[in-house]
């Protein structure tokens, strides 16, 4: 398996892509950095630089990575390797250079700006979120072997997470807002890795104004610590689920 | 030394395999016949782990394939079309190659092909800009490289041209010699009868028939393969 990482790291670390994502992220976290006087306001405004771009430059890198190396993946298979290995092997790969990517693009100016405990935690759960969608995209391509149609999934996991969960909870809260929905909407925010990041980020700022909803429940019913806890364990759950199920399917799938 | 057992394969509603038992000996070269669609690929997939069967197994060499992945190793395999990471430049795949497949050999690689094919003046190119036919020379040359006492290829010669298709026959013959067990699928008939000892026919997932190529034209009187055939299969 360490080999297999090894060529796809090789492999991965030539790709401009990735190049331009490390170049789009080191601009945005430089930039909001040095125009905001204040070092929490350029973090909060990275925030959302982390909560959409990150999930959408993480799923379509790795979905379209998947079905570029399928040639190589359907090369491995023929030889004496197991599957999982193989599969864990390139997940392993374009996560770490997922992960250094960002690391350079937004955790370095972030450690540089800002190295108090919150920009680690703001580091962390960008991390886990980039590791969220990496497991999220390989589920969405071994589930077809089309690749627009892998892509078409892909797309439509991030804006669901992105765009549309945040309506349907809204809907619910407005439809329900006669009842106690505390629990419900710890429930809820559980369901979607992208509002844990930012509860997890906002949680340690201490932003009452920005934690929404969804993060002033949290605060109110685990406390700040607690609810960090918690919200990095769900996402931990939400890296290991789907990579989990793509490895099922994938050692059953015909090549 | 592979002998498969009522093999059975559906993709959807397509049945590919119907169950078809056949028993590969080695030291022979066997050929896969039959028309397009009829299976033969999918049999050579299953063979290799690449597609799981959904009835009948596997033995190879009396052990069961089914979630085992170490007979691997003692199978070279030649795709149909070779397809390969476009980046990857052919001095670093084969790199590669040796690399992840340094257990599977006892003593030396075979680099032959590598050398009769003239890839090491390649090396440096990346393989998008290689030709089909140079590419299936690469996949001749990987399935050689470590020493397998089975060898699959799946369509060798289409897209090679005369000489390097004359040189992969000659590493065929030699391997045979050698006590290889040889499975090829072909459509051209006097390659068959060039370089087969024993043709299995495969229609619509079923093996119609299993027998050496003397057999077949002494049986039906002919000389010429393909006319033997036709003769067999219009009877």
């Amino acid at each position: 398996m360490n080999k297999i990482i090894k060529y796809v790291l090789h492999d991965i670390f030539r790709n401009r892509i990735l190049l331009a994502y490390v170049v789009l992220l080191s601009l945005s976290s430089f930039g909001l950095f040095m125009m905001n006087e204040d070092v929490s306001k350029g973090l909060s405004s990275l925030l959302t630089v982390l909560l959409i771009v990150v999930p959408l430059v993480s799923i379509l890198f790795t979905t379209i990575y998947f079905f570029n190396s399928y040639e190589f993946i359907e090369l491995l298979v023929a030889q004496p390797l197991k599957r999982s290995n193989i599969l864990l092997g390139v997940y392993a790969g374009v996560g770490l250079s997922l992960l250094t990517a960002f690391w350079i693009g937004i955790g370095l100016p972030v450690i540089i700006f800002d190295g108090t405990a919150t920009g680690w935690y703001f580091i962390l759960s960008g991390s886990l979120l980039t590791m969220v969608f990496v497991s999220l995209a390989f589920l969405a391509s071994v589930i077809t072997r089309d690749k627009t149609r892998g892509i078409g999934i892909a797309m439509m996991l991030w804006f669901y997470f992105t765009l549309i969960f945040d309506g349907i909870l809204l809907m619910v809260m407005f439809a329900f807002s006669d009842y106690p929905l505390e629990k419900l909407t710890i429930f809820l925010s559980c369901l979607n890795p992208v509002d844990l990041a930012r509860i997890m980020v906002l949680l340690k700022m201490d932003i009452s104004a920005l934690m929404g909803y969804t993060g002033a429940v949290f605060n109110q019913f685990f406390g700040s610590s607690l609810g960090i806890v918690l919200s990095m364990t769900v996402m931990l759950i939400w890296i290991i689920l789907p990579i989990s199920i793509a490895l099922r399917i994938f050692k059953r799938k015909n090549l | 030394m592979i002998e498969l057992e009522g093999l059975q394969k559906h993709y959807g509603k397509i049945q590919a395999l119907r169950g078809i038992s056949l028993n590969f000996d080695p030291e022979q070269v066997v050929a896969l016949v039959g028309p397009n669609a009829s299976g033969k690929t999918t049999l050579i997939k299953c063979l290799l782990g690449m597609v799981i069967p959904d009835g009948g197994r596997i033995l190879f060499d009396k052990n069961d394939i089914a979630g085992d992945v170490n007979y691997k190793r003692r199978i070279g395999y030649m795709p149909q079309i070779g397809r390969y990471p476009d980046n990857m430049r052919m001095g670093y795949l084969f790199g590669m190659m040796k690399d992840l497949g340094k257990n599977r050999i006892t003593e030396h690689f075979d680099e032959e092909l590598l050398a009769t094919f003239n890839l090491e003046e390649m090396f440096a190119k990346p393989m998008r800009a290689l030709s089909g036919g140079t590419r299936q020379k690469v996949s001749a040359a990987l399935a050689f490289m470590f020493n397998p006492d089975v060898i699959i290829l799946d369509e060798p010669t289409a897209g090679l041209d005369p000489l390097a298709s004359e040189i992969l026959k000659q590493k065929i013959q030699k391997e045979r010699k050698a006590g290889k067990l040889i499975l090829i699928t072909s459509h051209i008939m006097s390659e068959v009868e060039e370089i087969a000892d024993s043709i299995a026919y495969i229609v619509e997932g079923e093996a119609k028939f299993f027998k050496r190529i003397q057999d077949i034209k002494s049986e039906t009187g002919e000389e010429r393969l393909g006319k033997a055939l036709f003769h067999l299969l219009s009877k």
